[in-house]
């Protein structure tokens, strides 16, 4: 097997009296294409705020690359390379398409506040090349020619892919990706699924998804954890996942006697 | 680096065409009025950064105005670094000196408070301002109550009114090519979606700060210029209704247009100077009855401010081009 890209050691959030995700432990290794599943409420999106430095785990800590990734900011967490989408769209709606993408690039940026206001070389250079890189990927959803237009005037499939967008331009190592099939029709959703599988060909990218949509999940996705209250419940490949009685039991309930 | 000269100094030239013409062909009143617009466009430009286009409301610009100011009351009165005839080069430092103690105030007062959001931040500046024009009140080596006098001016208007252009075109170009910049769309971001700026890598607290220490710093030197202006300052001159002030330009113009608010700083220092042959004429002072009245109509008809988040630019592209 390859190596381990990020690993979650007994990751604990608690909220007052209430456990939302009680030690859970789990490796992606390189590459690899890994799903969260688990029923409403089971505590998927507080796995990723974790991942993502939005909440501090109580317990426990995430190792990226070996490194802890313990007490460190959303935007450091960031640049070190992992980047998100969001459950519900958090575009900057009162900017263009382009602006979405280009401030993600933000990070990467080697100009100082003065070479903007003298128009050095380094400035229109940088510039120059970050537009380039934003719209070459606006290409691959096939959203350049909204690149002018408001994020907010987008239609809602669109917004979510922009999302995508958006995440890659920071340059990941593995990208989360919250339900991005939320709201999505049967083509849109065959369309992400090619998509995703294309993006982590050409960006060599791991990519770890929260989804629903079952016929995504198991289509696409190597390695599945499926979570119940706060809890991982079984992993493994998605033909273990749909025979396992304990991820029947927690969708559809206890059969009685 | 030539290049970026260019139109700064295209600018200042067209600024002092004008600044001729109203050196010539209008009376003290009227140009004492052009001065004060022009304090009144940078504060009004400065406070936009932060307000309209990094979303946080600040409520303290008055304080900010006053520690430049004061500073440079002090020191153009106190320090005689130069000979008589190059007094323009210290007058210009001590500007300089107003806006960067101005700017290490707001580091210091935003450091800590940029962590709140909103109505709570507007608070903490709120009370910055006051603390300022207290902490003023109470010192004597500045007049306190009293007030400073004697404040030497820039010499005759036209050299006022250069000192103020140069100053207006340095703030404008500035924050334009800020915004222009990378960093610009950070301050965008940090307004639209704080947390999803944070995991675009964006670090906002930093950006918060940048905005801040940038506004405070032109906030400083449109309170030197005030000082130097008005030859007397007082800590009444910088209550929290100057603040206020500054931010209905704000509002008025629109949240994230400097175009915006350059014309709302104009309106709001011209409109009671022209309301006031009028009270001569009723012998009742109708001016600020007008005055409100008009803001709150403005503001009924057109909430977005006068351009709302576009700039001269922007419209000229979009309405005039378009019909011819």
């Amino acid at each position: 097997m390859s190596d381990v890209l990020l690993e979650a050691k007994n990751i604990t959030m608690q909220f007052g009296g209430l456990k939302a995700v009680d030690s859970l432990a789990f490796k992606i290794h390189k590459g690899q294409l890994a799903g969260l599943i688990g029923p409403n409420g089971a505590g998927k999106t507080t796995v990723f705020n974790m991942l993502t430095g939005v909440y501090q785990p109580t317990e426990g800590e995430v190792i990226l690359e070996g490194q802890s990734i313990k007490g460190l900011k959303p935007f450091q967490i960031s640049q070190r390379g992992i980047a998100r989408t969001f459950q519900n769209i958090r575009l900057f709606k009162k900017l263009s398409v382009l602006d979405n993408v280009l401030i993600a690039t933000h990070q990467h940026v080697k100009y100082s506040l003065l070479n903007s206001l003298l128009l050095t070389k380094s400035f229109t250079e940088s510039e120059k090349n970050q537009k380039e890189k934003a719209m070459d990927l606006l290409k691959i959803f096939s959203l350049e020619s909204k690149a002018n237009e408001l994020s907010s005037s987008l239609p809602y499939g669109q917004q979510r892919k922009l999302e995508i967008v958006r995440a890659l331009a920071t340059d990941p190592k593995i990208i989360l990706l919250d339900e991005p099939a939320a709201g999505m029709n049967h083509s849109e959703t065959h369309q992400l699924m090619d998509t995703i599988a294309k993006i982590r060909e050409d960006f060599k990218l791991t990519v770890l998804l929260i989804e629903h949509d079952m016929k995504l999940v198991m289509g696409i996705c190597e390695n599945i954890f499926v979570l119940d209250h706060g809890m991982k419940i079984e992993e493994g490949q998605p033909a273990k996942i749909q025979n396992s009685k304990k991820v029947i039991e927690a969708y559809l309930g206890i059969e009685e006697a | 680096m030539f290049k970026a000269f260019k139109n700064p100094t295209l600018a200042l030239i067209g600024l002092a065409i004008f600044g001729l013409g109203i050196n010539f062909g209008f009376n003290d009143y009227i140009q004492l009025t052009v001065l004060f617009i022009m304090v009144n466009c940078i504060l009004a430009m400065s406070l936009n950064l932060v307000n309209g286009y990094t979303g946080q409301f600040s409520l303290g610009h008055a304080g900010f105005m006053a520690i430049g100011s004061y500073f440079t009351a002090y020191s153009s009165t106190h320090w005689n670094i130069f000979p008589a005839n190059l007094q323009f080069i210290s007058a210009f430092l001590f500007i300089v000196g107003g806006g960067l103690l101005a700017a290490i105030a707001g580091f210091i007062v935003g450091l800590p408070s940029l962590r709140l959001k909103g109505d709570y931040l507007a608070i903490v500046t709120l009370g910055f301002g006051e603390i300022i024009r207290v902490a003023l009140l109470n010192m004597d080596f500045l007049g306190g109550p009293r007030g400073y006098a004697n404040i030497p001016s820039l010499g005759s208007f036209l050299s006022s009114y250069l000192f103020a252009s140069l100053w207006i075109l340095i703030c404008l170009f500035t924050i334009w090519r800020v915004m222009q910049s990378s960093y610009g769309r950070g301050f965008l971001s940090v307004r639209e979606d704080e947390i999803a700026a944070e995991s675009m890598g964006v670090d906002t607290t930093k950006m918060k700060v940048r905005a801040f220490v940038m506004s405070s710093f032109f906030a400083g030197i449109a309170g030197s210029l005030f000082a130097h202006f008005t030859s007397f300052i007082n800590p009444s001159s910088f209550t929290y209704l100057q603040s206020i002030n500054a931010v209905i330009m704000v509002v008025l113009g629109g949240m994230g247009s400097l175009s915006g608010s350059i014309v709302a700083a104009i309106f709001i220092t011209a409109f009671p100077e022209i309301l006031r042959p009028l009270q001569e004429l009723t012998h009742v002072d109708l001016r600020m009855v007008i005055y409100s009245l008009t803001l709150i109509l403005m503001m009924i008809l057109r909430p977005k401010g006068i351009f709302g988040e576009l700039e001269i630019t922007d419209v000229w592209r979009k309405y005039v081009r378009r019909s011819a």
